[in-house]
C-alpha cells in the first residue's frame, strides 16, 4: 500500500471539490474492495476522500419511487421494511453477497463501484487489460472459470462481481450522481459498461462525479420474485451464475416479468429478450425452458467456463419456476 | 472414591485466555525497538535474478535494511552442494530462483505499513528459464524416492484375475493449510551468538535444533517461545526459508525484527497437501471377496526436495486382501516443498481407496459397508501381527445406526428429498497410533500445586487440558492445582505436535513423571512421617492431594508434607517411550464417516444435510475436546471434498485464487449437524493411558465419504476432487439441451 493523504469533507460540494482538485483520489466509504485493490497494489491512489460523513444514509418514499442513500449500508438496506415489502428481490440479492462482516461495512454505491474479481485483474504480475490497458488480457488464455459468458470482448473477460446490481438491474432502477456540473440521473442497465475497448472503465461515471442515490420505482414484484445464486461455498462466495426474477401473475398468465443475471458479464446482464418471449404467456415449465433457451444464445464460452451455458440454462429456469410458485 | 479425571468433558484450562485475548501469539510479542519485516518475492517460476534495484525502496521513510542474496549474512550450516541438502531451500544462498513466490528479498523498516511499502518498490529483474508447475504435463520426470519403495504382497496385479474388477484414476488438488493465523516470527539476536525467537511452530524443540544446525552456536544459547499457535495443521512443522530470512535481517541490523507473511505468501512458503493422481485398480469374488488391490500414486514436490506421505499406506493393511501391490513417485516441479497437511498421505490415500471400494460394492452389487466388513482385516496383513486394539466394526454399527443406514434405497439416485436428490455415502480412515520419547518435570509446591513442563505444543487441540486430566488421575491432585506449561525451549524436550501423537507420547510422560513424583512423596512420608513408617508407595493412597494409609487411618496433604519438611517444593524428571510392545502390535487408530447429502438436481450444489463420524481411537482422555478435533477434521474433510482446490496458471507458475475469497476453506453455512461418537475402549498395550491418536483420522477418508454419497444420491462419480457444481451440473442439463 502506498503513503496517500486523507481528508473527511463534511459536504457533497467540498467532496466533488476534493476530487477535482487531485485526480489521482478516490472516494472512500466502506473501503471493503478499494482497501483489497490498494494493498495488492492495484490501485494506488494519492489521497482518500471519505465520504462517511455525507448525508446519504436515508431510505425514504418519495411517491413512486424508493430513494435509497448511496450511503446506506448493504445489511440496512436488506433489512428495511421498504425493502422487504415492496422490494423482496433486492433484499434476496444483498443477502446472497459477500458475508455479514462484508455487508455491515459496503455501502449502496460502493457496491455499485467494486471491480472485478478476477484474478489477472488484482496480481499486477500478470497481465491485464483492465488494470493496464495493452498489457492483455491473463484470463482469455488462463484460468477463466469464473468469467464472462456475454458480452465479452478480446480485451476483457472479466464480470462484475455484485449481487445487488443484478436486483437493481432487475428492478429498473435509476442512479443519482452529482458532479462539478450539477447531478445527473442515470439508467441502471446504463450505469455499467461493457469492456469492449476500453476495459479499464467499469461504468459511466465520470472521474469526478460521486453516487448519491439509488431510485427504484414502485412496481408489482412483491410476491413472485427469486433470486437463485449458484456458487462454490454456501456463503462468501462469488456467483457462478446468479439470476433475480420478478414477475406479475394473474390469471395464470404472465403480465409482467423482469429477469437479470449475474456473473456472466462486465456488468448485471438484463435478459429483455427472454423477458418478452414470456410476457402474456403462462407460467409453464415449458414456457420458462424456451425463455432460458433465448437467454443464452449468443453465449461465448472459454476453456474453463463452458458449464456457466448450461448452469445459466437451467437456473434461469429453476429461477423463474421457483418466483412462478412463490 | 475419587472421580477420574480422564475421560470427563473438562473445559480448556486455556479457554479463558483464548477468547478474551489474554493468550499471547508469536506476533503479539513487542520487544523494544522492534523493526517490521516484509518479503519482496519472486514472480517468475524459474531462473535466476539479474539484478536488485533497492535505491527507491532503501530511501522510502523509515527502512532500516535490504537484505538478499547479495549482502545477506552467512549461514554456516548451509550446505554447499544442494540447495535443499537438509533444511530446504538455502534462503539467499544464490540468484537462484526455483519456483514462483520464493523470497527474493526481505525489507526491514520502523513500521509494518513502511516496510510492506518499501518492498513494493524494491526492483528486481529476472534471466526467466523455463518452469514446470504442470503435473499431467511433467510425468516424464516422475521418480521415485528411496524412502518409498514398491511394495507387493502375494502376486502383482492379480487384481486383473479376478471376476469382477474395478479401475479408476482419482485426483485431488493442490491444498493449502490456510490456518487463521498467518505464518512468521520475531527473532532477536541478544548477543552475536545468542538468539531468541517467538515463533508459530508445531515443536519448539526442532526449531532449536534446526537454527543450531544453520547458525552453529550452541543449543542453549537459542530460546524459543511458541505457547500459543492458531492454527498450523501441519504447516508449522518445519522452520521455513521466511524465517531464516528474518533471522538473517535481525542479526545484520542488530535489532529484533518481526514478520508477518501475507495471506498470498501463504500459498507458496508454508507448505501444502500436494496434488496428487492415483489409480486404484482391485479386483473380487462374485461373492465379495477382495483378490487384489494395486494402488499407484504420483504428487509433486519441489525441485530441491523430496517430500514423501503415506499416500499408498492404507492400502497395505486396511483390508484382508491377498494380493496387494503400490507404487509411489514424485514429480519435481517449480514450486516450493510441500509438507504434511492434516491426515497427511493417507487423506488423499484414502479418497481413491475408499472411493474405490465403494464404486466395487455397486459392481458386486454388495452394499458398501457390508463389502467393508466381509474384507475386515482382523490382523494386520502388511506385517503380519496382531491389531493392538481394533474396534472398526463397532465403530461401523454405531455410525450406521446414527445416519441411518437401513433406510438407504441402495440404487443410485433413487432418493428425493424436498425436490433435491438424496445420498447416504460412508468411509473408513485409518492412521498410525504412535508413541515417540518425550520428557516431563514435575514441581510440587509446598502450596499443593504441581505445575508440569515440557516443550510439547498446542496447536489447538487442548494439549494442556489433556495433561492436566491425565496428571489429575495419577496424582490425585484436584485438577485446578495442576499447571501444564508448553511451548518453551527451555521446558524439557518433547517432539512436534504431529502425527496426532501428543498424547500418547507427552501424555505417557506425563503420567510416569507423576508416578515418579508419588514415589517421591511416599518416600518422603515413610521415613519422616511415623504413620507411614510401615508402608511401602505401593501401599499409600493418593487422593484430593493426600497421601492415606491403606487403612485409612491417616492421611497428610502434599502441603504439610513439604511444610513439615521445610520443602519449598519436589521436582522430579521423567523420561518416557514405547517399548517392545511396538514390536508385537500393529497400532493405529480408526474412523468411520456417514454423510447424507442433498444434490440440487438442476444446479449441482451439493449441500451435506448430517455427517456421523465415529472414532476408535482407544480410550478418550477428554470428550469434549476430541470432540471438538473431529469435527475440526470433519470440516477440512468437507473442504477436501467440496470446496479446497489452489489453482495455478501454469503460463506463470502462479496462483490465481491465493486468498481467503477465492480459496474456499469451508464457512459455517457449508458445515451441517456432525455428530460424533467414540468406541472409548482402551488400547491395552499402547501406552499407559490406553489412548490411540486422534487428529489425522479426524479427516482420513471423509472426502470418500461425500463423494460416495454424491454418487449415490446422482449416479455421478466425481473422481476429481472438489465436488463442485459444474462436476454434477450435466445430472439434468444435457438431457434439457439434446432436446
Amino acid at each position: 500500500m502506498n503513503p496517500f493523504s486523507y481528508v473527511r469533507p463534511n459536504s457533497l460540494k467540498a467532496a466533488i471539490d476534493a476530487m477535482a482538485r487531485d485526480h489521482s483520489a478516490r472516494f472512500i466509504a466502506g473501503g471493503t474492495n478499494l482497501l483489497d485493490l490498494m494493498k495488492n497494489g492495484v490501485t494506488l491512489p494519492e489521497k482518500l476522500i471519505d465520504i462517511n460523513q455525507l448525508p446519504l444514509r436515508e431510505i425514504r418514499q418519495d411517491g413512486n419511487t424508493l430513494h435509497i442513500g448511496a450511503l446506506v449500508l448493504n445489511s440496512n438496506l436488506a433489512a428495511h421494511e421498504l425493502v422487504k415489502t415492496q422490494h423482496p428481490l433486492l433484499s434476496e440479492a444483498l443477502l446472497a453477497g459477500a458475508s455479514q462482516q462484508l455487508r455491515n461495512m459496503a455501502t449502496v454505491g460502493g457496491n455499485m463501484m467494486q471491480r472485478t474479481r478476477c484474478s489477472y485483474f488484482y496480481d499486477t504480475s500478470m497481465p491485464c487489460n483492465k488494470r493496464q490497458p495493452n498489457s492483455g488480457c491473463g484470463a482469455i488464455g488462463g484460468i477463466n472459470r469464473m468469467h464472462a459468458i456475454f458480452g465479452a470482448s478480446d480485451n476483457c473477460i472479466a464480470v462484475h462481481p455484485s449481487d445487488m446490481c443484478v436486483a437493481l438491474a432487475a428492478l429498473d432502477a435509476t442512479v443519482l450522481v452529482a458532479g462539478p456540473k450539477g447531478e445527473r440521473r442515470i439508467p441502471f442497465t446504463d450505469f455499467h459498461r461493457l469492456p469492449g475497448n476500453t476495459p479499464q472503465l467499469d461504468n459511466n461515471l465520470a472521474k469526478n462525479e460521486l453516487i448519491t442515490a439509488v431510485e427504484i420505482p414502485t412496481h408489482p414484484f412483491t410476491k413472485h420474485i427469486c433470486y437463485l445464486k449458484v456458487r462454490d461455498r454456501a456463503s462468501y462466495a462469488f456467483a457462478l451464475v446468479s439470476v433475480a426474477v420478478a414477475m406479475d401473475i394473474s390469471d395464470n398468465v404472465i403480465r409482467n416479468i423482469r429477469i437479470a443475471m449475474g456473473g456472466v458479464a462486465h456488468k448485471p446482464w438484463r435478459l429483455p429478450d427472454a423477458e418478452k418471449a414470456l410476457t402474456g404467456k403462462a407460467p409453464t415449465s415449458d414456457n420458462f425452458r424456451l425463455a432460458a433457451n433465448i437467454a443464452i444464445q449468443g453465449a461465448k464460452t472459454y476453456a474453463h467456463n463452458g458449464f456457466k451455458k448450461d448452469l445459466a440454462f437451467n437456473s434461469i429456469q429453476t429461477a423463474l419456476l421457483k418466483a412462478a410458485t412463490a | 472414591m475419587k472421580k477420574q479425571q480422564t475421560g470427563q468433558p473438562m473445559n480448556r484450562v486455556d479457554g479463558r485466555l483464548k477468547v478474551t485475548g489474554g493468550a499471547k501469539y508469536f506476533a503479539d510479542h513487542q520487544p523494544a525497538d522492534m523493526q517490521y519485516a516484509a518479503l519482496v518475492c519472486s514472480t517468475i517460476s524459474c531462473g535466476a535474478i539479474a539484478s536488485i534495484n533497492t535505491t527507491k525502496a532503501l530511501r522510502a521513510p523509515g527502512v532500516a535494511d535490504i537484505v538478499s542474496h547479495l549482502n545477506a549474512p552467512p549461514v554456516p550450516g548451509y550446505k554447499k552442494t544442494n540447495p535443499g541438502d537438509k533444511n530446504g531451500l538455502q534462503i539467499f544462498r544464490d540468484n537462484r530462483i526455483y519456483s514462483n513466490g520464493q523470497p527474493v528479498a526481505i525489507v526491514v523498516a520502523n513500521t509494518m505499513e513502511r516496510a510492506v511499502y518499501a518492498a513494493s518498490l524494491v526492483e528486481v529483474q529476472y534471466n526467466q528459464e523455463t518452469h514446470y508447475t504442470n503435473m499431467e504435463a511433467s510425468m516424464d520426470k516422475a521418480f521415485q524416492n528411496n524412502r518409498m519403495k514398491d511394495y507387493s504382497r502375494g502376486e502383482i496385479n492379480a487384481w486383473q484375475k479376478a471376476p469382477v474388477t474395478h479401475s479408476a484414476q482419482y485426483t485431488i488438488p493442490l491444498e493449502v493449510h490456510n490456518p487463521m493465523e498467518l505464518a512468521g516470527i520475531i527473532a532477536h539476536w541478544t548477543s552475536p551468538d545468542t538468539l531468541t525467537l517467538y515463533a508459530k511452530t508445531q515443536g519448539v524443540k526442532s526449531v532449536q535444533e534446526t537454527i543450531q544446525e544453520l547458525f552453529e552456536i550452541p543449543e542453549q544459547n537459542i530460546t524459543v517461545h511458541s505457547r500459543f499457535v492458531g492454527g498450523a495443521f501441519g504447516m508449522a512443522l518445519r522452520v521455513w526459508p521466511l524465517e531464516i530470512a528474518t533471522i538473517l535481517a535481525a542479526k545484520k541490523i542488530r535489532k529484533p525484527v518481526k514478520l508477518v507473511i501475507t495471506r498470498e505468501q501463504m500459498f507458496t512458503l508454508v507448505g501444502y497437501r500436494p496434488n496428487s493422481s492415483q489409480t486404484i485398480s482391485m479386483g473380487a469374488t462374485a461373492d465379495g471377496k477382495l483378490t487384489g488391490i494395486t494402488h499407484e500414486a504420483v504428487a509433486i514436490t519441489s525441485p530441491y526436495e523430496d517430500f514423501t506421505e503415506g499416500i499408498v499406506a492404507m492400502t497395505k493393511f486396511m483390508y484382508d486382501c491377498p494380493n496387494v501391490n503400490t507404487r509411489y513417485q514424485l514429480v519435481p516441479l517449480n514450486m516450493s516443498t510441500p509438507i504434511w497437511m492434516r491426515g497427511p498421505g493417507e487423506a488423499t490415500g484414502s479418497f481413491a481407496l475408499e472411493s474405490a471400494i465403494d464404486e466395487l460394492s455397486y459392481k458386486l452389487k454388495i452394499d458398501p459397508l457390508q463389502l467393508r466388513i466381509l474384507n475386515h482385516a482382523d490382523t494386520d496383513p502388511e506385517r503380519n501381527l496382531p491389531f493392538s486394539s481394533k474396534y472398526l466394526k463397532e465403530a461401523y454399527q454405531i455410525g450406521a445406526e446414527k445416519i441411518g443406514w437401513s433406510s438407504r434405497n441402495p440404487a443410485p439416485r433413487s432418493m428425493q428429498e424436498n425436490g433435491m436428490l438424496a445420498g447416504y455415502g460412508m468411509s473408513s480412515g485409518t492412521f498410525g497410533a504412535y508413541r515417540g520419547k518425550a520428557t516431563v518435570s514435575a514441581i510440587l509446591k509446598a502450596d499443593g500445586t504441581l505445575t508440569l513442563q515440557s516443550a510439547a505444543a498446542d496447536i489447538g487441540p487442548g494439549t494442556a487440558t489433556a495433561m492436566v486430566q491425565i496428571a489429575a488421575d495419577v496424582t490425585g491432585i484436584s485438577p485446578d492445582k495442576i499447571t501444564f506449561m508448553l511451548g518453551e525451549s527451555s521446558f524439557p524436550y518433547a517432539p512436534e505436535q504431529g502425527g496426532s501423537a501428543t498424547v500418547s507420547t507427552v501424555g505417557s510422560a506425563v503420567s510416569d513423571v507423576c508416578h515418579t513424583l508419588l514415589k517421591e512423596l511416599a518416600n518422603l512420608a515413610i521415613s519422616q512421617v511415623p504413620a507411614f513408617k510401615q508402608t511401602t508407595p505401593e501401599q499409600i493412597i493418593y487422593e484430593d492431594g493426600q497421601l492415606i494409609t491403606a487403612d485409612r487411618q491417616t492421611k497428610i496433604t502434599h502441603e504439610a508434607l513439604l511444610q513439615q519438611q521445610k520443602l519449598p517444593e519436589v521436582k522430579v524428571t521423567a523420561t518416557s517411550q514405547g517399548g517392545e510392545e511396538r514390536k508385537k502390535y500393529s497400532m493405529y487408530s480408526f474412523s468411520v464417516h456417514f454423510a447424507k447429502v442433498h444434490v440440487h438436481p438442476t444446479t449441482g450444489v451439493v449441500r451435506i444435510q448430517h455427517i456421523v463420524s465415529v472414532a476408535d481411537a482407544g480410550a478418550i482422555v477428554n470428550t469434549k475436546t476430541a470432540r471438538s478435533q473431529m469435527i475440526g477434521g470433519v470440516v477440512g474433510g468437507i473442504g477436501m471434498a467440496l470446496t479446497e482446490e489452489a489453482i495455478l496458471d501454469h503460463r506463470f507458475g502462479r496462483f490465481v485464487n491465493n486468498n481467503y475469497a477465492d480459496y474456499h476453506v469451508p464457512v459455517n453455512a457449508d458445515t451441517p449437524p456432525t455428530d460424533v461418537y467414540f468406541v472409548n475402549k482402551k488400547d491395552p498395550y499402547i501406552n499407559p493411558m490406553g489412548s490411540k491418536g486422534l487428529g489425522e483420522i479426524a479427516l482420513i477418508g471423509f472426502a470418500a465419504a461425500v463423494s460416495n454419497a454424491v454418487f449415490h444420491a446422482t449416479g455421478i462419480r466425481v473422481r476429481d476432487l472438489p465436488i463442485t457444481p459444474d462436476k454434477l451440473l450435466h445430472i439434468t442439463s444435457t438431457e434439457n439441451t439434446n432436446t
